[in-house]
């Protein structure tokens, strides 16, 4: 039945209703904002101090010795400071990380978006993500002991800690990031795109290249960021079977710390506090910092270059 | 069973009749059409797993002709238009029983036997929502014949100009070829996927509902189009517009629960049917 008088009507909510529903939205907005903030606080209170110490160290290094000397020997009488070494030791390894995990990434991403049966995809996916739950201890000496004398069979002039071994155990770490992150922007992918696709006879390898890829392309992008700054920053395996030794070097059958490696190692020993060698951990930080900030902007760009609203 | 239509003798001269069995040919055949066929469905029905969409279906689809599927919202219009193409097939524990069988090839599109990619190739779709690629308008349009395996380039150039002045679509997009086809408006859009599954030259081209997402003027551009292209092109549109269906169809099939009520031409389905409920649906007073 119509009420009479609109006014009238019993639905109208009441007085106290509407009052009790603004506080609660105002808290919510602000528990909500603290949140925000924290995060933001946290991330500049790290930035801070990262820059903060490496300022003391590069009062005594100059930026440019940093950035163009080849040799890296904090504890020596005559110490020198040149990152070069433990930079190309770590895009090394990162490089061989991401030819590894990148094409098999995106391969097994399609397979399972477009091409497995759901069963599979059910088995497969628990069984990727158990790769994330081993211990990144165990991949470290996974590849020193068990991979890298398997290498040396084969790989002529493989030393005992070398960049390969631990790149390509790297790519395998990777690998589930980079499946679950692309795969997820590939099964976004609206069906009616994928059903066009069909519709106009492309076979399933044309409809996931053509079409899914090109319209997942910014996820995917995301899914290659997050592989890249992991292994950039991934440490364990790397300071296991890479070694500890700075070396700057075109060949990746030899070992050579990473940024990451000479940071633990640095770490664990017992500098004192305010030396050159303890301050140039926090110069190396900001350097690693910088180079996975500057690989997510580049990802930030692509995507907003080739972000896509269906 | 209607029959409204049915002719002997014209029926015995059309190419079906020549190109079938001689003995379904001479007689029980329901539905036949004096105009020469492009496809002929026969005792089709469908299952969704254990769901029964398609129940014994019997439609002709003419050659150079537009034949509308008219019917309430779930009545099974779509999933006999997506039989044309194998949709079906990409979803698991869909099955099809009886034949839709093209011409001239006389060649049963949803037999087992038969790849369901090969009879895309010949029968193009445009959906109710448009759905370009996330690509170019000019890559839009070329996709179906690069994935034919076409390369050279002044020959996809020259279709991909050819095929978007058909679909009334060239002056607007003509020197903006290389943007991104979301850039378009919606009618833009969806005359952008007629093009693109024009390209490729199909036999059959199949519409489902495609002014629904649509206002009124993109819509009169489509029916127009659709009109322009109905004496080259043998195509079925699902609609459920009583007046595009009118407008636009000479031959017109109104279904109801999954079966086929009544079909026959544009005029005696509008004027004339013979079924109450193809009357009361025409008429908006069922469904
Ligand atoms: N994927 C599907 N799985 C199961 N049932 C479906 C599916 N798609 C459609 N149906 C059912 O099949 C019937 C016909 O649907 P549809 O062909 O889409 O109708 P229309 O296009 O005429 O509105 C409806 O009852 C609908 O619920
Ligand atoms: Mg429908």
């Amino acid at each position: 039945m119509l009420p009479a008088v609109a006014q009238e009507s019993k639905f109208r909510p009441t007085e106290t209703y509407l009052a009790r529903r603004r506080i609660i939205a105002r808290l919510m907005s602000f528990l909500l904002f603290m949140a925000a903030a924290a995060s933001v606080l946290v991330t500049t209170g790290i930035v801070y101090v990262l820059v903060s110490e490496s300022w003391n160290f590069f009062r005594q290094v100059s930026l440019l010795e940093f950035l163009t000397d080849t040799q890296w020997t904090p504890v020596f009488a005559e110490p020198r400071f040149g990152i070069l070494p433990l930079l190309t030791a770590t895009l090394w390894a990162a490089g061989i990380a991401l030819l590894i995990g990148i094409p098999l990434g995106t391969a097994l991403a399609i397979y399972l978006s477009e091409y497995a049966p759901s069963k599979v995809r059910e088995i497969v996916k628990p069984l990727l993500e158990l790769i994330e739950a081993v211990p990144t201890v165990v991949f470290g000496y996974f590849a020193l002991l068990f991979l890298t004398p398997l290498f040396r069979m084969f790989i002529p002039g493989l030393t005992g800690f070398n960049l390969l071994v631990p790149g390509i155990v790297l790519g395998i770490m990777i690998l589930p990031y980079v499946v679950s992150v692309s795969e997820d922007a590939m099964r976004a992918v609206p069906s009616s795109l994928r059903e066009g696709a069909y519709a106009l006879g492309m076979t399933r390898i044309q409809t996931s290249v053509r079409v899914i890829i090109p319209a997942a392309f910014s996820g995917i992008t995301a899914a290659y960021v997050l592989g890249m700054s992991r292994a950039v920053g991934e440490t364990m395996v790397l300071a296991i079977a890479a070694g500890q030794n700075p070396n700057l070097t075109g060949d990746p059958r030899e070992g050579a710390a990473t940024i990451t490696a000479y940071i633990v190692q640095m770490a664990m020993g017992d500098l004192p506090q305010g030396s050159l060698a303890y301050e140039s951990i926090f110069a190396v930080g900001l350097a690693l910092f910088v180079l996975t900030l500057f690989f997510n902007l580049v990802g930030f760009f692509l995507r907003r270059r080739f972000r896509e609203v269906y | 069973m209607p029959e409204a239509i049915m002719n002997q003798e014209t029926y015995r001269q059309s190419e079906f009749a020549r190109a079938s069995d001689p003995s379904v040919a001479a007689g029980s055949r329901p539905n036949a059409i004096s105009d020469t066929l492009k496809a002929d469905v026969r005792g089709l029905s469908f299952w969704y797993d254990q769901f029964q969409a398609l129940k014994n279906i019997d439609l002709p689809i003419a050659e150079k002709k537009v034949t509308a599927l008219i019917g309430a919202s779930g009545c099974g219009k779509s999933t006999l238009l997506r039989c044309f193409n194998r949709m079906h097939d990409l979803y698991p524990g869909n099955r099809y029983d009886g034949e839709i069988v093209l011409l001239p090839e006389n060649q049963n599109i949803v037999d087992k036997g038969i790849d369901p990619i090969r009879v895309r190739l010949k029968a193009g779709m445009v959906f109710q929502k448009p759905n370009p690629f996330p690509k170019s308008i000019f890559e839009n349009v070329a996709s179906g014949l690069r994935v034919r395996g076409i390369r050279d380039r002044a020959v996809i150039a020259g279709r991909v100009e050819e095929v978007l002045r058909e679909a009334a679509l060239w002056d607007e997009v003509k020197d903006r070829l290389d943007q991104s086809a979301y850039a378009l408006s919606g009618g833009q859009q969806q005359r952008l996927c007629i093009a693109r599954t024009l390209a490729p030259e199909p036999e059959l081209i199949l519409l489902d509902e495609p002014t629904s997402a649509l206002d009124p003027i993109a819509t009169a551009k489509i029916e127009e189009l659709i009109e322009k292209l109905r004496d080259h092109y043998a195509i079925v549109i699902v609609t459920h517009s009583m007046q595009q269906a009118a407008r636009i169809s000479a031959y017109c099939a109104f279904m109801h629960l999954g079966q086929l009520v009544e079909f026959g031409t544009n005029e005696t389905i509008f004027t004339s049917p013979k079924e109450k409920r193809t009357q009361d649906y025409i008429t908006g007073r069922f469904g």
